[in-house]
């Protein structure tokens, strides 16, 4: 039978706390752009102007066929080398990790206008039509009508999402980027242990996200009694 | 720009010798697929057999799924890889954890990726299973138990044979998923499609084109898995149904 020792993880604990730190600001930093280039890519897929309804509908179709592996690995691999030589960069500038996080993030906000383009389309048409009656413009009746009852009906799909992000920030690793569980499985491979840095790295992200996936529905049931 | 653009690149015999760059390709094309269909089957088949197990009045039966269900939604695809891959086979009794380790690299790889994504998708095939045997009308398995069919006769006759018709349209974006989700295995060295992309990088020094063809073969597998997908539902839609005749 297999020997646990799990002495190496109360000293690694400091390092752990650093990588969770990166996947959470990586986490943050994807939610919030997510949705707001999600936002603007719904008002276009829902745009009556065809080149940028095509547009969006192009973006978010390609980015859900591919997997997020493939894209990470583009923009780690392929987009910084690309940018090096069209600006002429010196060689030594390492654009690697600014571009897997902005790669990440790109491809998160196709999910995210999926989830707002649901939530606008919720909205009665009544709704757009009454402020259109009011005399308020295009963009006010967004802003100031549809958006924020659309944002309201969405809130609990969108910290879905966030969770299920949350989860994704662990394939940074094809990237190097040390987030938990690259400094998990750093920590493991160096003292020898990677088992138990394994299931302990499991551990925390099952009681990290289940302890979020259980908020999320208290929530719901608060907004939408059932 | 000096990029020397050169697609003739895959119809250069690989490093190997005995093949092309494009056989790469396609070697790895064929593994993501046959890892991708057979990690299918079986998460249908537990995906089913969960989602059902959730839905019955047993709590202890229900209280087990809905366990299952959780501890596979809620850990990393990455991390459950990991530990299929580097920790099950140190806790498995010693002479089979040996056995295993001595067996064939590849077949270790592709057999612990082949479970970790059935375990994973099964968890979420089975709330789609679970929601389709719910959004029937109560008076469905009612009837069923009125005409004196027993419980797992009214399962087996009257409320999974239209349950599993409703749920094929939402597993047809697990089944994309599955596809996609097999590019993880590529961090354990199983060669699969994104993995020969990386490997195509190092060897042919044509990373744009590499890359290119790598995605057009996942766009590739997405667009038929679409394609076959919508035929199947049309073909099984329940008529009286939206969608349905």
């Amino acid at each position: 039978m297999y020997d646990f020792d799990w002495s190496s993880i109360p000293g690694a604990l400091p390092f752990l706390w650093k990588g969770m730190k990166i996947s959470l600001e990586i986490t943050i930093q994807a939610v919030v752009f997510g949705i707001v280039w999600g936002t603007l890519l719904a008002m276009m897929r829902l745009s009556s102007v065809k080149p940028l309804s095509w547009f969006a509908a192009g973006y978010v179709n390609l980015f859900r066929a591919i997997p997020l592996v493939m894209v990470l690995l583009w923009f780690f691999l392929i987009v910084p080398k690309f940018i090096e030589q069209l600006f002429g960069l010196p060689p030594g500038t390492d654009l690697r990790l600014t571009s897997a996080m902005i790669g990440f993030a790109l491809f998160e906000s196709a999910y995210y206008s999926e989830i707002i383009r649901a939530g606008i389309q919720s909205v009665p048409k009544g709704q757009v039509a009454a402020a259109s009656a009011l005399g308020m413009t295009y963009a006010q009746s967004m802003r100031l009508v549809v958006l924020p009852q659309a944002f309201r009906n969405m809130v609990p799909l969108l910290l879905t999402q966030a969770i299920i992000l949350f989860q994704d920030t662990s394939l940074v690793y094809v990237s190097a980027l040390a987030d938990f569980f690259g400094a998990a499985y750093k920590v493991g491979d160096r003292d020898g242990r990677l088992v138990e840095m394994l299931l302990f790295a499991g551990a925390v992200y099952f009681v990290v996200c289940y302890s979020a996936s259980q908020i999320v529905k208290r929530l719901q049931k608060k907004y939408h009694p059932a | 720009m000096s990029y020397q653009w050169n697609w003739g690149v895959f119809l250069q015999p690989s490093a190997s010798g005995d093949d092309t760059y494009l056989g790469w390709m396609f070697a790895g094309f064929k593994m993501t697929v046959a890892l991708s269909l057979s990690a299918w089957v079986l998460a249908l088949l537990l995906g089913a057999l969960i989602g059902v197990l959730r839905t019955v009045p047993n709590r202890g039966l229900a209280g087990f799924a809905s366990g299952y269900v959780e501890l596979f939604r809620n850990i990393p695809l990455l991390v459950q890889l990991f530990i299929w891959y580097f920790v099950l086979p140190e806790l498995l009794p010693e002479s089979l954890g040996n056995a295993y380790k001595q067996s064939n690299p590849v077949m270790q790889q592709f057999l612990a990726s082949m479970v970790c994504l059935a375990l994973f998708t099964s968890a979420r095939v089975a709330e789609q299973v679970r929601a389709g045997i719910n959004s029937l009308p109560k008076g469905q398995k009612n009837a069923g138990l009125a005409l004196g069919f027993t419980l797992p006769q009214t399962y087996r006759f009257v409320m999974l044979p239209m349950a599993f018709r409703l749920v094929v349209p939402p597993l047809t974006s697990e089944f994309l998923n599955i596809f996609k989700n097999s590019a993880v295995c590529s961090t354990i060295g199983l060669l699969e499609l994104a993995a020969q992309g990386r490997q195509l990088v190092d060897y042919t020094a044509q990373p744009y084109e590499s890359f290119i063809a790598v995605t057009l073969a996942y766009l590739t597998i997405n667009v038929t898995v679409m394609f076959l997908m919508h035929r199947f539902e049309r073909h099984i839609v329940v008529p009286g149904y939206i969608g349905g005749k």
